[in-house]
Formats: structure tokens, sequence, C-alpha cells
């Protein structure tokens, strides 16, 4: 393993620590426990956005924390979920009084910790739980899809509408309806190692794929060769499609999402190949997204999401946002 | 049981879970994301240096402390549903008054109850409640009939290595297995392996003792 890194203990800790140092003008970062908060206090009636989840998504979900976008964001250890201990102290350091909506990616570890979290807390609290993953399929009797890159969307959509000074309760419709209307789909050209293990998550060979890959290296449908681009992004369409089943003509945002290895010359290139599949079916994106947003470590590829847009997810999405990893509009 | 009986068998916990952390890792690297052992590990080194803290404390009072230190320390699945195992242990009616064999069974079971709905998991799912749930039931229904402890801890052990084992054929439909599907069958749970060895350790003290 090759890592910028010292020690394990300390890896967490002096990443934070940087992130703090480098985006003060935005953030906060808080220690024992850890939470980042917005530089400047919550305004008064406004609903707070809590995410959270293990470190290694980066830049999600410290870096989306900002106007527009999240008030407080609690990092766990590197691919486990943040304590309770976390989600309380952020809380109580946000909460205007207005209540907080938590943002929780589908995972048995952020559900439980969220859940205790929010038993704990004696303001109000309400949580979007999403789970865009289209890769592994959802079940009468499953814990169903994981939740990955769509929670971008989810926090710059509903991040905009609390700002607005909306309910609690009209934050998480919104935030329910932006997780419906999205689906993603990953692949992997490589695996990722996490610091305190010292080896790779998984095993691919160096002409392997993992077709439908989670955010933490989990396998997803199947082992592929490689092949050209265009072959793969068609079929990642596909699986997306099948799932969404947008309308003729309907509008959609194309997110192309990187897993921290693959450069923004071949996310563009997905892009592109993306583009030629999406107007071949009557179908029109409009909004677009392009970066390494969702991060699973140094893992090579990358996550397509596609989501249906209405006048209201326009609005919210084109509205001005100022966090470490977005800003437009300000 | 004392404080000093849980730093005692937390200490031959760790010798155990230490001796097979290559299987566990393993196990979690074919059908989870690889942190498992590394939750338990660490969980476990929190409980053992906790002893100075705990020592002198009231049961109620020493529980609660490990559930806090297990629930923050973790993280993960495993910090929150051990937390919540030991916060429902802290919470057994008169458990400073001392506790027996009955006692430890009774409290042993409605902790097991918690971590159930916490993970709204139940036995066939791959998961440590194919170990947890089976032990939990074999402590109280064996408890109730005129049996040695001795012969009833020596059950626990088989019922914990059939749990155990059981998952292996199953098909995951809770954590991070489950996303997985099929895939994951033919590989033991990493969860319900690291609980057997806990569960067997704490059985072979308590027999040897």
């Amino acid at each position: 393993m090759k890592k910028f890194m010292n020690n394990a203990d300390d890896f967490l800790n002096e990443s934070l620590q940087g992130f703090k140092m480098a985006h003060s003008d935005i953030v906060n970062v808080h220690f024992d426990p850890s939470f980042i908060t917005r530089s400047a206090k919550t305004k008064e009636g406004k609903v707070s956005l809590i995410s959270g989840g293990g470190s290694g998504h980066e830049p999600m979900h410290g870096g989306l924390v900002g106007f527009g976008m999240l008030d407080a964001a609690c990092p766990g250890y590197v691919f486990s979920a943040p304590t309770p201990d976390q989600m309380v102290a952020a809380s109580e350091a946000v909460d205007s009084g207005a209540g907080v909506l938590f943002i929780v990616k589908n995972y048995s570890g952020d559900i439980m910790n969220f859940e205790m979290g929010s038993e704990m807390l004696t303001g109000k609290s309400a949580t979007v739980l999403t789970n865009d993953d289209v890769a592994v399929e959802d079940s009468s009797f499953t814990t169903g899809r994981r939740g990955v890159a769509a929670t971008v969307l989810v926090e710059k959509i509903v991040g905009s509408l609390a700002e607005t000074g909306a309910s609690l309760e009209e934050c998480k419709v919104l935030g329910d309806k932006v997780n419906k209307n999205s689906g993603t789909m990953g692949v992997a050209f490589s695996s990722c190692t996490v610091p305190a293990a010292g080896k790779p998550t998984f095993d691919l060979q160096l002409d392997e794929i993992e077709f439908g890959v989670g955010i933490h290296g989990e396998p997803g449908r199947r082992k592929d060769k490689i092949k050209p681009s265009k072959e793969i992004t068609d079929e990642m369409l596909e699986a997306i499609m099948e799932d969404l089943k947008p309308n003729n003509n309907e509008e959609l945002l194309l997110f192309v999402n990187g897993m921290g290895g693959t450069p923004l010359l071949e996310l563009y290139l997905i892009f592109d190949n993306a583009m030629k599949y999406i107007e071949s079916r009557n179908l029109k994106v409009s909004k677009s997204l392009v970066g390494n947003y969702c991060t699973s470590l140094e893992m090579q590829g990358a996550s397509i999401t596609l989501t249906k847009l209405d006048g209201e997810i326009v609005k919210h999405w084109d509205s001005p946002v100022h966090t470490a990893a977005m800003r437009w509009g300000m | 049981m004392s404080t000093k009986f849980l730093i005692d068998n937390a200490k031959l916990i760790e010798l155990s879970i230490n001796e097979n952390a290559e299987e566990i890792e393993k196990l979690d690297q074919e059908i989870g994301d690889g942190d498992h052992i590394f939750n338990v590990q660490r969980g476990i080194k929190l409980v053992i240096d906790l002893e100075p803290t705990i020592k002198n404390l009231p049961m109620s009072k020493a529980l609660n402390t490990i559930a806090m230190k297990v629930l923050s320390g973790i993280g993960g699945s495993s910090g929150a549903l051990f937390g919540t195992l030991f916060m429902t242990l802290a919470k057994g009616k008169d458990i400073d008054n001392g506790i027996d064999f009955n006692k430890t069974v009774e409290i042993f079971y409605d902790a097991v109850q918690a971590v159930k709905m916490r993970g709204k998991a139940d036995i066939g799912e791959k998961t440590m409640m194919d170990v947890l749930i089976p032990v939990a039931n074999t402590l109280k229904d064996l408890n109730q009939k005129e049996i040695s402890m001795e012969t009833i801890l020596s059950k626990v052990i088989e019922v914990a290595e059939e749990g155990m084992l059981s998952t292996k054929e199953l098909i995951a439909t809770k954590g991070r297995a489950s996303f997985l599907g099929e895939r994951a069958k033919g590989h033991i749970d990493p969860g319900a392996r690291s609980s057997q060895i806990m569960i067997t350790t704490v059985c072979e003290s308590v027999i040897n003792s």
C-alpha cells in the first residue's frame, strides 16, 4: 500500500485538520466528537441539513457543507458509519429550532447510527434515506438498494429549499422525490485500499471490471472483461433506464461521477458517450454535473446518475451554492 | 457476575479474536467491505482500556459506560449493535444487587431482542443474529429445566457453532453482504463468526472456572 499517511490512527484527523485550515472561510471542523459545520451560524427558522457516513467518499459529505447545501456533516472512520454522539453534537451545534433533516445513504451501519442519534435528540428531526443504486435489485424482504452518488444531488436540491425557510416536512418530501427520481450505476476498474486494512478491498484482474460496484468496493452484478467505453456506458445507462423508465422527451440531469482514481479526461469522455445514448432515446439532458463527488478512496471507476427533472428540482439545482466542492451563482 | 468478570472475559475474547483475525478479515473481504475485524478489535481494546474506570462502578453504570464507549469508539454497524446490546444489559432490573446465572440469562435474552430490533434482522438472514438468537433462546429454554449450568453452556457452544455454520448456505438479506445476493452464498458471515468466537470464549471460561 502506498498512501500519503503517517499512521492509520491519525489518518482521518490529520485530513480533517487540513480540510479545516484549507476552507476556513466556509467551514469549521470540530473534534471529539468530529463534525463539520458551516463557519457561519444557521439562520433562525432554517431547517438544518445534516449528512454523514464513513470517510473515503470525499468531497461527500464535508466538502458539501456550506451555503445552499449542508449545515453539518459527520465523518466516520474510513468506510465506517459515524456514531450517534457525532450526530447529537452536530445537531446541537446547528439546530436553530426549525428541526434537523438527516440525509442518510442506505447502508445498515449508517441507518442504525443515525437512528440512535435521532432517538437521543431532544429537538425534532426527520430522515431522507437515499437508495439510488440500481445495480442490486430491491426485493420485498431486503434492506434494499444502496445509497450512492444521487445523495450529492439530494443535498444540493434540498439544501436550496431549506435556505428559503421551508419546513422540515417540505424538505423531507423534496428529498424523497429527488431520490425516487434518480438512478445510479457504478463500474470499478480497480479496487481501493482502506488505510487501516493496508491491502485492496477486493481482487480485480488487470483486464477485469466490476459492473455495479458499490462505493466501498462491494461487488455488484458481475465481473466483466474491459471493453470500449461506449459499450460500458450503454450497459450502465440501460440498467438505469430499466429502473427509471423516463417518459419520451423527459428532461434529465446527467451526473458523471468519478470514484477517485479516474481522470476528468475520461469522465468527460463518458459524458460524451452517455449523451449519445440518451439523445438516441429521445430524452433531453438539461442539467449536468461531472467530477469526483462521491468517491471510493483511490478506486478507478465511475458512476452515472440520471435524475428526472421538474420545475421545482431545476429551480433548486440552479440556485446559488457555496461549499468547498461545489460553488456556483455566488 | 462482576465488573472483573467483564474485563477478564474481554481479555480472553481479545486473545481468541486475534487468533482468528485473518480468517474473519478474509470472510469480510469476500462478502463485505473488510472493516469488520478492525471494528471488533478496536471495540475489545476500548472495553479492556476501561478497566480502571469501571472497576469500582455498580454493574449498571459499568455496562452503560461500556455501551457508550463501544457506540462512539467502534462506529459502523458493530458499534450500534454492540452499543445496543450493552445499553440493554445496563438497563437490566436489579443488576446492581448482584447477577447470578438466572439473571444473566434473563438480561442477555432481553439484550439480544433489542439488538434484533436495532438491526431489524432475524434468524436466517446471514448475520450475527444467526448466532445470538439461538444462543439466547437456548439459554432461556434450558435454564428452565433441571440442567446444570456447565451442561447448558456446553450446549450453547454447540448451538453457536451450528448458527455460525448455517450462515454459509444462506443468502444475505441484511447487512453489507445483502448487496451481493446469490454471490454471498457459500461464505460464512464474518459477524456470525466473530460473535460465535466471543460466545464460545465466555462459555468456556465459565465452564473452566
